[in-house]
C-alpha cells in the first residue's frame, strides 16, 4: 500500500519538478535550449505507466500548463495530446529501445511537437519564430537520456525498499 | 504489466484514434474559443491564488542565485559598484537639478498659454518576478497585482527608457508585454527631426523595427526614438531606443530601420509603473455641445436648418 503512495507522490513530484523547471527562468544565451520538460515528463510516465498516463490525462495536463505558462488556452493540451498518442501508439516498441535509440526517436516526436506548435500559433496569426525556436528540440532529445535513466533509478530504489 | 493478448506491436487497443479526436476537437475547441474570446486570462484571474504561488516558488532559485552571488561578493566588487553607484547617482542629481528649472520654466509657459494638464507623474515601483512564461513571447512578470490598483495597459519603465505595458493582472501580480514582443507595437517620435513612426517588437530581445518610414525622410543610424504619445497608451518623450541600422525595405517603398530598445530589457529586475495614463482607452470622449441653451437656440437652429439644407 505504501510502495503504491511513494510511486503516486514519484508521479506527482515529477510532474510538479517538471512545471518549475519549464517556469525557472535561464540566461538570455541558454534560454532557448531549454527542453520541454513537461513533455519529456510526460513520455517517460507514459512509456512506462500506461494505465496511468491516457490521452485524457495528457489533455487535464496540457491544460493546466496552459493555465501556469501558456499564452492561448488549449495549445499546450493539443502538443500533449499528439506527443501522449505517438508515444502510446508505438509504446511497445520504444520500451525495449536501447536509450539512444529513445533519444533518437525522442528528437523526432520534439521536433513534430514543435510544428505542431508552429502551426497552432500560425492559425492564431502569429509571426515565425526566429532560427533559435528549433535548438529546444536537441537538448531536449540530450536531456533524455538523464531523465529516463533518473526515473527509471528512483523506482528501483522504491522497488527495492519493499 | 499489460498480460492481455490483445497487446500487438502497435498496441491498437491501448489509444483509439477515436478518443484521440474526440480530445484534440476539444483542443482546438478551445483554443478557437480562447482566440475569440480571451478566456485564458479571466480563469487565470480566478485561479490566481493557486497559480501565484506557483510563479513565486519557481522564482526562488533564480532569486537565491542573485543573493548567494551578492553575499560573496568580494569587498573590492562591492565597493567599486559603490562607486560607480554614487557616480551615476551625481550625473542623476546634477541632470535632475537642472530639469528642476527647466521644469520651473515649463510651468511658467504653460501658465502662459492657459494649459491645463500638467505632467505630473505618478509611479509605483514594482519587482520582477524571475518565471520565464515563453521565450519566444516577451512577457514579465510583476509583484504587484489588482489589489495594488495595477490596470491592464499601465506603461512599465526603467531608468532608460520604455519597457512595455501590463496587458493581465492577477490578484497580486501581473504581467506585462514587452515593446519586443513580436505582437507589439509603440509609435515613437524620431528626436532629431520630429518624424513620427510605429516601432514594432521583433521577437527578439535587443531588436525594435520600424518598416514603415518613407522613402524620402531623413534617419541616420544613431538617432534617438522617443514615446510619441499618441494613440493614447504611453505618455510622450520616454527613451524608447536608438537606431542601429538603415537600409530599404523589399519594396523599395520605404526605408526599414533596426533599433536597439533604451530599456534594460533583459536585465532589469525592478522596474516603475506609470500611474496616470494620459488617456485611459482610445481617442477622448465626445466634448458636450456648447452653446445657449437647447430651448433658447431653438427657434434660431430652425430657421437655420431649412437655409442649410439646400446648399450642396
Amino acid at each position: 500500500m505504501s510502495r503504491l503512495r511513494a510511486r503516486s507522490w514519484l508521479f506527482a513530484g515529477s510532474i510538479a519538478c517538471a512545471f518549475l523547471l519549464q517556469l525557472m527562468p535561464l540566461p538570455p544565451l541558454v534560454e532557448p535550449f531549454k527542453p520541454y520538460w513537461i513533455g519529456l515528463v510526460l513520455v517517460y510516465w507514459a512509456i512506462e505507466t500506461p494505465e496511468r498516463v491516457g490521452l485524457g490525462f495528457a489533455f487535464l495536463l496540457g491544460v493546466a500548463a496552459d493555465l501556469l505558462v501558456g499564452e492561448l488556452l488549449g495549445e499546450q493540451a493539443l502538443r500533449l495530446l499528439v506527443i501522449a498518442f505517438i508515444v502510446l501508439r508505438f509504446r511497445a516498441r520504444l520500451r525495449f529501445f536501447p536509450v539512444w535509440q529513445q533519444s533518437l526517436a525522442l528528437l523526432a516526436l520534439l521536433l513534430n511537437d514543435r510544428i505542431v506548435m508552429l502551426m497552432a500559433r500560425g492559425f492564431s496569426g502569429e509571426p515565425m519564430p526566429p532560427v533559435s525556436f528549433w535548438f529546444a528540440p536537441l537538448t531536449g532529445t540530450l536531456a533524455w537520456p538523464f531523465v529516463f535513466l533518473l526515473f527509471d533509478d528512483l523506482r528501483a530504489r522504491l522497488r527495492a525498499h519493499e | 504489466m499489460r498480460t492481455d493478448n490483445a497487446t500487438t506491436l502497435f498496441a491498437e487497443g491501448a489509444v483509439s484514434t477515436l478518443r484521440l479526436i474526440v480530445y484534440l476537437a476539444c483542443a482546438i475547441g478551445l483554443m478557437v474559443l480562447d482566440h475569440r474570446g480571451n478566456y485564458l486570462e479571466s480563469v487565470r484571474r480566478a485561479g490566481g491564488l493557486l497559480i501565484e504561488p506557483v510563479y513565486r516558488l519557481a522564482a526562488l532559485p533564480a532569486n537565491l542565485a542573485r543573493a548567494t552571488r551578492t553575499a560573496v561578493a568580494t569587498q573590492d566588487q562591492l565597493a567599486s559598484e559603490n562607486r560607480a553607484l554614487r557616480e551615476q547617482l551625481l550625473f542623476a542629481q546634477a541632470r535632475l537639478n537642472r530639469l528642476d528649472a527647466l521644469v520651473a520654466q515649463n510651468a511658467r509657459l504653460k501658465a502662459l498659454l492657459d494649459a491645463q494638464k500638467n505632467l505630473g507623474l505618478t509611479v509605483q515601483f514594482a519587482r520582477l518576478i524571475d518565471v520565464d512564461l515563453d521565450p519566444y513571447r516577451h512577457r514579465i512578470v510583476l509583484d504587484v497585482g489588482a489589489s495594488q490598483g495595477i490596470e491592464v495597459g499601465q506603461p512599465v519603465i526603467d531608468a532608460q527608457g520604455v519597457m512595455g505595458q501590463v496587458v493581465e493582472v492577477l490578484p497580486n501580480s501581473s504581467i506585462a508585454m514587452l515593446i519586443t514582443d513580436a505582437t507589439h507595437a509603440i509609435p515613437v517620435v524620431v528626436e532629431r527631426t520630429g518624424l513620427r513612426t510605429i516601432a514594432y517588437g521583433s521577437g527578439a530581445i535587443d531588436e525594435l523595427q520600424l518598416p514603415t518610414i518613407p522613402i524620402s525622410a531623413d534617419v541616420k543610424v544613431g538617432d534617438r526614438l522617443l514615446t510619441s504619445g499618441l494613440g493614447g497608451r504611453f505618455p510622450a518623450g520616454f527613451p524608447v531606443g536608438e537606431v542601429r541600422q538603415v537600409g530599404q525595405d523589399k519594396s523599395g517603398m520605404f526605408i526599414a530601420a533596426v533599433a536597439r530598445p533604451a530599456a534594460a530589457l533583459d536585465r532589469s529586475s525592478e522596474v516603475l509603473l506609470l500611474r496616470d495614463q494620459p488617456q485611459p482607452y482610445g481617442p477622448p470622449a465626445p466634448q458636450d455641445e456648447v452653446g445657449p441653451p437647447a430651448e433658447l437656440a431653438g427657434p434660431a437652429a430652425d430657421a437655420a436648418a431649412p437655409a442649410r439644407a439646400p446648399t450642396p
